[in-house]
């Protein structure tokens, strides 16, 4: 059940990128671009996916537990640290570069572009290397008491 | 704002938000796109069929509007190799860096009124801007 609850969201997630058109990296730049011919529409796209999610999550933390997992694994840290701050800026360009970030790369793949495959690739590269370089150094006590991770 | 679509935004956005209700209200999960992908890169048992559920859903998404005439144009990058390579090692080492994206910090972490979220949220977004003003503007991209 939880595996038929995922592919149903992947579904629900990947139709509202569609719809809004976030899938196209020409729309998103469109927002990026404010001393160009500014388009809003991102703005809204997240105004109107808060607008469902701020209730939805009172409710769901209302809840003890989710209706198919033994518990939730949401994240617990809300401090603001330095690779919170270097790890933003760093996805931020490469965002504007191209206006792709991580959903509708994926979602991309559906129409085997050879740029997306290419990105998806250079995307999973970097999130191996950043895996790599974080177990080659040792853990700060900061970090060992602060394991958990965001979303 | 001669591109502004403001009906289809708002459509998007909400089915957007009510994916990730879902996903929390289900399953106790996070839909961080980023976390969700990069969790497949570094498995752990028991960790795996739900993230590739989630994604095969995504993928499917397009596949099946297109079925139904409405098919997903391939996406325009208007960059040459160079830049979508950079540009891909910068979002995936970005993301996982700061433990989110888009989705993951952008959507449900602000809904959650985290402010390692909002932080992280109004950071990728100013550098994102001031990305595409240095390249489109300033160094005319």
């Amino acid at each position: 059940m939880p595996m038929i609850a995922s592919l149903l969201c992947g579904l629900v997630f990947g139709a509202g990128l569609l719809i809004s058109g976030m899938v196209q990296p020409t729309k998103v730049i469109g927002f990026l671009d404010i001393f160009g011919a500014w388009d809003p529409s991102l703005a809204v796209v997240m105004i109107a996916a808060l607008a469902v999610s701020v209730p939805g999550f009172m409710l769901a933390k209302g809840r003890s537990w989710p209706l198919l997992a033994a518990r939730n694994f949401w994240p617990t840290r809300d401090d603001i640290d330095r690779p919170l701050v270097v790890g933003s800026t760093l996805f931020g360009i490469g965002w504007g570069l191209v206006g792709l970030c991580p959903g509708p790369a994926l979602e991309s793949l559906a129409t085997l572009s050879p740029d997306v495959l290419v990105f998806v690739a250079a995307m999973a590269a970097g999130m191996v290397l950043r895996d790599l370089w974080q177990r080659s150094r040792p853990a700060t006590p900061r970090e060992q008491a602060l394991t958990s991770a965001d979303g | 704002m001669v591109h502004f679509t403001p009906l289809s935004a708002a459509i998007g956005g909400g089915l957007i938000g009510l994916s990730s209700v879902l996903l929390m209200l289900l399953t106790g999960r996070i839909a961080g796109i980023s976390g969700i992908f990069g969790g497949l890169l570094n498995p752990r048992s028991g960790e795996i069929g739900w993230r590739i559920a989630f994604i095969a859903g995504l993928i499917l998404a397009p596949l099946i509007a297109g079925l139904m005439g409405h098919g997903m144009l391939p996406p325009r990058m208007p960059a040459n190799w160079t830049v979508i390579v950079g540009a891909g090692l910068l979002v995936g080492f970005g993301t996982r860096l700061a433990g989110g994206c888009t989705s993951g910090h952008g959507i449900c972490g602000m809904a959650r009124f985290s402010a390692r979220s909002i932080a992280a949220t109004v950071i990728f977004m100013a550098v994102a801007i001031a990305t595409v003003a240095l390249t489109h503007h300033v160094f005319g991209g």
